[in-house]
């Protein structure tokens, strides 16, 4: 019966897009009358009882080192085994690069019917049916589950973190006969930046830019905002900035609360990636570029006198 | 060595985006259809460079479509797939779609099985890790870079905050985005090799569905850009913290 909420951990603490969709699992749960279990896998210093904090009562946990999580064949055995031990109907993921691997496997497993990239607490007046994104953000499915199981990945920033009080018992969980079918050479990471899919807050560049050497004040002020840097097309094609930046139709999809577009058109293959932010912000010297009419704050100038001016703005409001 | 590359055709990217009959279906008037990016610039791109430097290598292609796809997997076939299978079904269940993939991956004994990273359309990425889970081989999603030795693939994948590159024998399911391959042109030549090569139809397999669209729904629109004269951004960053309150 209970929902199981595959949760994610980065070294020391639980993954912010993991807290909500634990809270998405537990709003899910009272509707249905029933528990929430949040399930860990792999070591972790993050302490689990704290995750009564928002209103789990049980954890289980893999506890075990030698689990592969790289592995999505390995990972969906195991979370089928602890869906198998506690008689879950539902387990909620948020839709992270571990669950795109993994929610599609478990879903053939459980024979569960999956929707990724959901938005909103499930619509139970007429079966069960999900919204989700659909045609890179320009528009929501209702997709229903016919399925007796069901499986619904959670979008990033889509849903508010609720918090609650209590304790969580922890509860540990030995998976049996996991297969591990590939061998990790090696990981690089790129250290100290803010991951851009996980970001509240991006600060983001275009071709209006000029070069690669301008980048400073965009830095700067995502710097002093607590932002990821992200950029369009054209710029991490130019190799201007680093790939892993380009957002858009054919690059990451982001929902940030503040999205501040520096010398991007706004053309609709960008949009696409980034139109669900929350606020977004424009600033450009053509007053016809396409970007205005999707943005919330808009400034027409030119970026090189602007943006110095903002940061100034910024720092004085740290004061 | 042998490539099954899953081909979707989907709108335009700069299609506009409405619905018909009460909002139940996509609006197709006017729209131009597209391989999907991803499985077009990268999976497929991928299989050709592949096949460039092995000319052994076999690359065949397969969509779930009814007989409107043809001109894009004519197109698939132009850039440089050797032979295609249609999959005669218009249903959009993933699961069911995944299972006719898989009937037809088994069949064939393909060594690797590409798709792109999802279809702009659905947005579901899920169809590669499915297809991996009903035949039971390893996958790995959004991979970035892919190269073939005598009995397995090495492969590099985005992780959160990097990169990972995993050692996997085949055979095996990948994801494809961004960095997997240099961008191409179709030159006429193919597109006229094209028009003869094979191209089956197939029935479906009768295979259960797990989910049905509803309806679709448009966001709504916003209310409208407020401007900040150039001369006073202090003003934007005080609208930010006070009304946006996201600084
Ligand atoms: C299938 C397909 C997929 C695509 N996918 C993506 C994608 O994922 N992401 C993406 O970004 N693009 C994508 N594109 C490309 C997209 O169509 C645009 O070409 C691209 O987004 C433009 O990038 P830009 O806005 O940086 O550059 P431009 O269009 O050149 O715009 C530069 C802007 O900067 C402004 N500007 C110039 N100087 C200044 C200044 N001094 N101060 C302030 N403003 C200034 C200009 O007015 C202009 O609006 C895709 C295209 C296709 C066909
Ligand atoms: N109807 C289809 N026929 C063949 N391949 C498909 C089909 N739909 C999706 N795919 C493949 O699966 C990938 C992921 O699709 P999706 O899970 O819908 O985002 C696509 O990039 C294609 O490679």
């Amino acid at each position: 019966m209970p929902v199981i909420i595959f949760t994610e951990h980065s070294e020391e603490k639980i993954k912010k897009s993991s807290l909500e969709a634990i809270s998405y699992g537990v709003a899910l749960a009272g509707k249905l009358n029933t528990d929430a279990i949040a399930f860990v896998v792999g070591p972790t210093a993050a302490t689990l009882s704290e995750l009564g904090d928002f209103g789990i009562k049980k954890v289980v946990h893999a506890n075990d080192s030698s689990i592969v999580t790289s592995d999505t064949k390995s990972m969906a055995a195991i979370i089928a085994q602890a869906v198998e031990a506690y008689q879950a109907d539902i387990v909620v993921f948020s839709n992270t690069l571990t669950a795109k691997g993994v929610a599609p496997r478990l879903s053939v497993r459980m024979k569960a019917g999956l929707v990724t990239g959901a938005v909103a607490l499930p619509d139970l007046t007429d079966g069960f049916s999900v919204r989700k994104t659909v045609f890179s953000g320009k528009a929501f499915a209702d997709i229903q589950i016919l399925s007796a199981k069901k499986i619904i990945s959670l979008n990033q920033n889509a849903f508010e973190i609720i918090k609650s009080t209590g304790k969580a018992e922890v509860i540990p969980f030995t998976a049996a006969n996991i297969p591990n079918s590939i061998k990790i050479k090696k990981i690089n990471r790129v250290a100290g930046e803010i991951s851009l899919a996980e970001a509240d807050k991006v600060v983001s560049a275009g071709r209006g830019l000029k070069g690669p050497e301008n980048w400073g004040m965009v830095e700067e002020l995502a710097k002093l905002l607590g932002a990821a840097t992200a950029c369009s097309r054209p710029v991490a094609d130019s190799n201007w900035r680093p790939h892993h930046e380009h957002v858009g139709q054919t690059g990451l999809s982001i929902a940030p609360d503040l999205y501040i577009a520096i010398g991007i058109s706004g053309a609709i293959q960008h949009l696409a990636g980034v139109n669900r932010s929350k606020t977004i912000v424009v600033i450009n010297k053509d007053p016809e570029a396409p970007f205005f009419k999707s943005a919330d704050y808009g400034i027409v100038g030119d970026a090189f006198e602007v943006v110095p001016k903002i940061i100034e703005a910024v720092k004085q409001l740290k004061k | 060595m042998k490539i099954l590359v899953c081909i979707s055709r989907t709108p335009d990217t700069t299609a506009k985006i409405a619905f018909t009959d009460n909002n139940t279906k996509f609006a197709t008037d006017g729209v131009q259809w597209i391989i999907n990016p991803y499985d077009e610039w990268y999976a497929l791109v991928r299989a050709i460079e592949l096949k460039e430097k092995d000319a052994s290598i076999g690359i065949h292609l397969i969509t779930i479509g009814g007989a409107e796809t043809e001109p894009i997997i004519r197109k698939a076939l132009a850039l440089g797939g050797d032979e295609a299978i249609r999959v005669n079904s218009t249903e959009e269940d993933p699961y069911f779609i995944a299972n006719q993939i898989a009937v037809v991956a088994k069949e064939g004994a393909y060594d690797l099985i590409l798709t792109g990273k999802e279809t702009i359309d659905h947005n579901g990425s899920s169809i590669g890790a499915m297809v991996a889970e009903l035949l039971d081989t390893p996958f790995i999603s959004l991979a970035t870079k892919l190269d073939i030795e005598p009995t397995q693939a090495v492969v590099t994948r985005e992780i959160e905050g990097g990169e990972e590159e995993a050692e996997i024998n085949f055979p095996l399911v990948l994801s494809c985005q961004k960095g997997m391959a240099e961008a191409r042109i179709p030159n006429m030549r193919g597109i006229m090799a094209a028009r003869t090569k094979p191209l089956a139809v197939k029935e479906p397999l009768a295979s259960e569905k797990l989910t049905s669209t509803k309806a679709f729904v448009l966001p709504p629109a916003k209310s409208g850009v407020k401007l900040i004269p150039a001369e006073t951004p202090e003003l934007l960053v005080q609208l930010l913290r006070e009304e946006a309150k996201v600084i």
